[in-house]
């Protein structure tokens, strides 16, 4: 396994081929193939501070890493930078919700600023980010999405939505969606894409000039509406799409269609992030069907669990190499809560370079575990980042090899041997 | 698994073993300080040492007096982890981490030694599994110093309920599954030998200072019959120290008699127990005071549960060198920082609005990074909250380490001490104690004090009342004791001192009777101890 990140994407792009800018501000994404998997390269530009740009190279499919305010859930700024990734989701109602003023984070200068990131991160900006701030289909009316969030039900117009945009000044932000569950009417499905449309327009109309803006695409599980929906996106003058309306009840099944069905109309040559795909076999279901970012809680939802990935970075995506202990595992992740642990003085993953793995035994982290002590979460999300992020560079260079679609199938048809197993004894 | 590992028999001469990490920094520098010279000869070391400790017993530790100032002290504590400087701040990792924070981290603050409780650690993951995965330093990964404490603690504080003390040992109520776990000065020393940090805590009966009677009397002296115990107990003396913990309550009487059981021990470092447990501040220090006055020069001295920033300064001055306390963490979680001028309270709605660092003096990673507005988002709602504000919180305190030791060794400590009160009290209106500690500890803090007649007046009585005594004296060890105390009572007690100016003369005859009948009383304890 080759897993150095810095050798990850040189991209020998010819210049023939299709290499696109986009005009927003500082965004830039070039792009290899067209249709399905892809990869590509997010190039953006932040202002450093002497007015010399930093660019951000960003090597997509890519995760963008799931933070509440601003911050990943357990890892303060001194280790992140222990982490190989530099593009980070916040959700702007966060900051609103607790009480401060856009006055005061505009007075800071941006959420860059605020965070402290000093210009070495981008900045993603989306409402929902499924943890804390949760779209609620019910509340939400013709002027505004609502969200569900610890501090009350919030809604959002795009007037003041823009207005958060302006003061905190992300790299990267969508516009406001009204996401629907699957099970909503036809009727709901078509209101929520006819919203959805005319917020994009206010929020384009009012024009923050600030980052790039990437439009929303909802629709549910109706093939029709999310086709028309990505259609008048596609319209529109934005720098890239964000897809929502996924991870909200539907079929896993029917996924592959509803996206094929947005990529055709989407053009080529811009990025596309989704949010509410998280296992490993949905990630691989959107990059075959051509996602460039990946918006997903997985990893923290892994983290509070008490689990950490264990499933094997093959460069084929071959599965079965791995002897998981039979104690509380799935065979692609450890329950590290789990009383076989208790003496087990070994890393997680052996070969695994990830601070905690460095550092640190699955006993010891049992034991954290066990009395409820907070590192425990900070040590799994440092090692549950890295391997998921070491999971999309093996993707990555299976893409760029051309042998994807083999590697989707051996990975997919691996993971499902110990549980066929399982269904054979039982 | 296990069976891959070898247990390490001798931790004074190994290493921890350390993986790479990315952001610590050069760790222990001190594997050619190790093992100290004490056993071969001094001359390895250049620097001037104004002390350090007799070759007798067994100790794995050399401490050696750098620098004094009346009685504050800076000195090098050599341990078999790490080379500390003192004074120090120790911060409690009570379940084998500190709340929040990664080693790396830990390092990063300047963190010298942390603190384990053995009775916490006992119970999960129990000392067994520590002892086969090669002690709590490989266990955790830590490659400082370490402390483990006794367990008495437990008995005085959270769990009293769940304990019974009797001669043999307590008996705990295990929190964890109701089982009853008995823990016996032998059993607590065991236990902190298979845990093997560099320096362990003798058992001792704790009792809360502010009960009186017979109670304070009993547990000194269980106290003392049970550090013979623990001594006799101690299976690793050449790779862990165990300190012996002066008890004895509030009675200056009793506190002596413990000093003079321990000191006759002759253990590698003392610690004086039994306070921060809800006394007032003036027996606080007073207590402090006259342990650390009969305490060895040679040894370290460890005041146990004291954090509060104030606190660890008048401690200092009066000549202890190591501290713990939960307080910068815990108060870390409930949303407070530590800042020169005290506290701030950053669930306050006023911090919404304030782009400030918490504290724009200092320079850790959270204060160059965010700003008030920003902590105040996260504060007891989200753990990086915590995370972020224990940070502050023990940089605080290791940096407040690092200036008390510097300005003793470069000879401005009173100067240093002169403007930390004067931050933390930009009125003037210094505490009494603090007041009376400092003109015990011999530090002029006159300048940032709103009433200097008050102190210069306590101190005129205090003299008065001190020559009266040594004259009519027999013992002159024992007189500067009881001159301290009989002395210092004084001062305290003709503080509004306009009153006491008045009728000085009526009251001093007062205090002077008071004083003999004290002296007498001293005089006969003398007698019996003697016998």
């Amino acid at each position: 396994m080759s897993l150095s990140l810095s050798s990850s994407l040189s991209l020998p792009l010819p210049l023939s081929n299709q290499i696109t800018t986009t005009p927003t501000m500082g965004m830039k994404f070039l792009v290899k193939k067209a249709r399905g998997a892809r990869v590509g390269a997010l190039e953006i530009a932040l202002l450093g501070n002497n007015n010399n740009n930093n660019i951000i190279n960003i090597n997509t499919p890519n995760i963008v890493i799931s933070t509440c305010k601003g911050l990943p859930h357990f890892i303060s700024l001194d280790l992140l930078s222990s982490i190989p990734s530099s593009i980070l989701q916040v959700s702007n109602l966060h900051f609103t919700s607790e009480g401060v003023s856009t006055n005061t984070i505009s007075k800071l200068g941006g959420l860059h600023q605020m965070l402290g990131l000093n210009n070495k991160y981008v900045i993603v900006s989306v409402p929902r980010d499924s943890i804390q701030s949760i779209p609620q289909f019910k509340a939400a009316t013709k002027f505004a999405p609502s969200f569900d969030t610890p501090s009350g039900r919030l809604l959002v117009k795009p007037k003041e939505y823009v207005e958060m945009i302006s003061c905190m000044k992300p790299n990267i932000w969508a516009a406001l969606a009204d996401e629907v569950p699957a099970w909503v009417s036809h009727k709901r499905n078509k209101t929520s894409v006819d919203r959805t449309l005319k917020w994009l327009d206010d929020c384009l109309a009012l024009n923050p000039e600030t980052g790039s803006i990437f439009g929303a695409i909802v629709g549910g599980s109706n093939l029709e509406e999310r086709r028309r929906c990505a259609e008048e996106v596609a319209k529109r003058n934005v720098s890239g799409y964000w897809i929502g309306g996924f991870g909200l009840g539907e079929c896993m099944d029917e996924r592959p269609t509803l996206l094929s069905a947005i990529m055709d109309v989407l053009p080529d040559d811009k990025p596309r992030m989704i949010c509410g795909l998280g296992l490993p076999e949905e990630i691989l279901q959107g990059i075959a069907a051509g996602i460039d970012l990946f918006d997903t809680t997985y990893i923290y939802t892994l983290t509070l669990g008490g689990f950490a990935l264990t499933f094997p970075l093959d460069k084929n995506g071959n599965q079965q190499n791995f002897q998981p202990s039979q104690i509380e595992s799935d065979s692609t992740k450890i329950n590290l809560r789990a009383t076989a642990y208790r003496n087990d003085t070994s890393p997680i993953l052996e070969d695994c370079s990830c601070y905690t793995c460095k550092n640190h035994t699955k006993a010891y982290i049992n034991h954290l575990l066990n009395v409820h002590e907070m590192l425990a979460q900070t040590l799994l999300e440092i090692h549950n980042t890295h391997h998921y992020l070491m999971f999309f560079q093996v993707i990555r260079d299976a893409i760029q090899d051309g042998r994807f679609e083999k590697f989707r199938q051996t990975f997919l048809e691996s993971r499902r041997v110990p549980f066929e197993g399982e269904a054979i004894s039982a | 698994m296990y069976g891959r590992m070898t247990m390490s028999i001798d931790v004074r001469l190994t290493q921890i073993p350390k993986r790479k990490t990315w952001n610590t920094k050069s760790k222990s520098d001190n594997k050619n300080l190790w093992p100290p010279h004490m056993f071969h000869n001094h001359k390895g070391i250049n620097t001037t040492v104004l002390c350090s400790a007799p070759d007798i017993n067994p100790m794995a530790l050399r401490f050696e007096v750098l620098a004094r100032f009346n009685r504050a002290r800076a000195a090098r504590l050599t341990l078999p982890h790490f080379v500390c400087e003192t004074p120090l701040f120790m911060p409690v990792g009570t379940q084998g981490t500190i709340k929040g924070l990664t080693n790396s981290q830990l390092e990063d603050i300047g963190c010298q030694i942390i603190l384990g409780n053995t009775y916490h650690l006992a119970l999960r993951p129990t000392s067994e599994l520590l002892e086969e995965a090669g002690g709590l330093h490989k266990f955790m990964n830590w490659p400082r110093a370490m402390l483990t404490d006794s367990g008495g603690f437990q008995m005085v504080v959270s769990l009293l309920h769940l304990a019974d003390i009797t001669e043999k040992g307590v008996t705990f109520q295990s929190p964890v599954d109701g089982k009853p776990m008995l823990l016996t000065p032998e059993e607590s020393i065991q236990i902190q030998n298979r845990i093997g940090a560099d320096i362990i805590m003798a058992l001792d009966d704790v009792v809360k200072t502010t009960i009186t009677g017979p109670r304070i009397e009993e547990a000194m002296y269980r106290t003392l019959r049970w550090i013979d115990r623990c001594i006799e107990a101690h299976g690793r003396p050449h790779d862990q120290n165990l300190f012996g913990i002066v008890q004895g309550g509030l009675d200056p009487v009793l506190r002596d008699i413990c000093v003079k059981g321990l000191v006759d021990r002759n253990l590698p470092g003392y610690a004086i127990g039994g306070l921060a447990g809800g006394e007032d501040k003036d027996s606080f220090w007073r207590v402090v005071a006259q342990c650390t006055g009969s305490l060895p020069e040679d040894k370290p001295r460890y005041v146990m549960g004291v954090g509060y920033p104030l606190d660890v300064v008048v401690c200092s001055a009066l000549g202890a060198d190591m501290y713990d306390c939960v307080y910068p963490t815990r108060t870390a979680r409930f949303g407070t920082a530590l800042v020169p001028e005290g506290v701030l309270k950053l669930k306050q709605r006023a911090m919404a609005d304030d782009t400030r660092p918490i504290d724009s003096t200092c320079s850790c990673m959270v204060c160059k990074n965010y700003s008030r507005a920003y902590i105040h988002i996260l504060v007891t709602k989200d753990a990086m909250g915590s995370q972020l504000l224990s940070y502050h919180n023990l940089y605080y305190m290791m940096q407040l380490s690092k200036d008390l030791h510097s300005s003793i060794v470069e000879g401005r400590f009173p100067k240093f001490v002169c403007d930390f009160l004067s931050k933390m009290f930009p009125e003037g209106d210094v505490p009494e104690w603090v007041c009376n500690a400092m003109e015990v500890a011999g530090i002029d803090i006159s300048s940032c004090c709103a009433f200097p007649e008050r102190v210069s007046n306590a101190k005129e009585v205090a003299e008065v009342a001190g020559i009266d005594i040594s004259s009519c004296c027999a013992f002159p060890d024992r007189v500067r004791n009881a001159k301290e105390v009989a002395g210092i009572d004084i001062s305290s007690d003709c503080t509004l001192s306009s009153s006491c100016r008045k009728h000085g003369s009526d009251i001093m005859s007062d205090e002077y009777h008071k004083l003999k009948l004290e002296m007498e009383r001293l005089r006969n304890i003398e007698d019996a101890l003697r016998k």
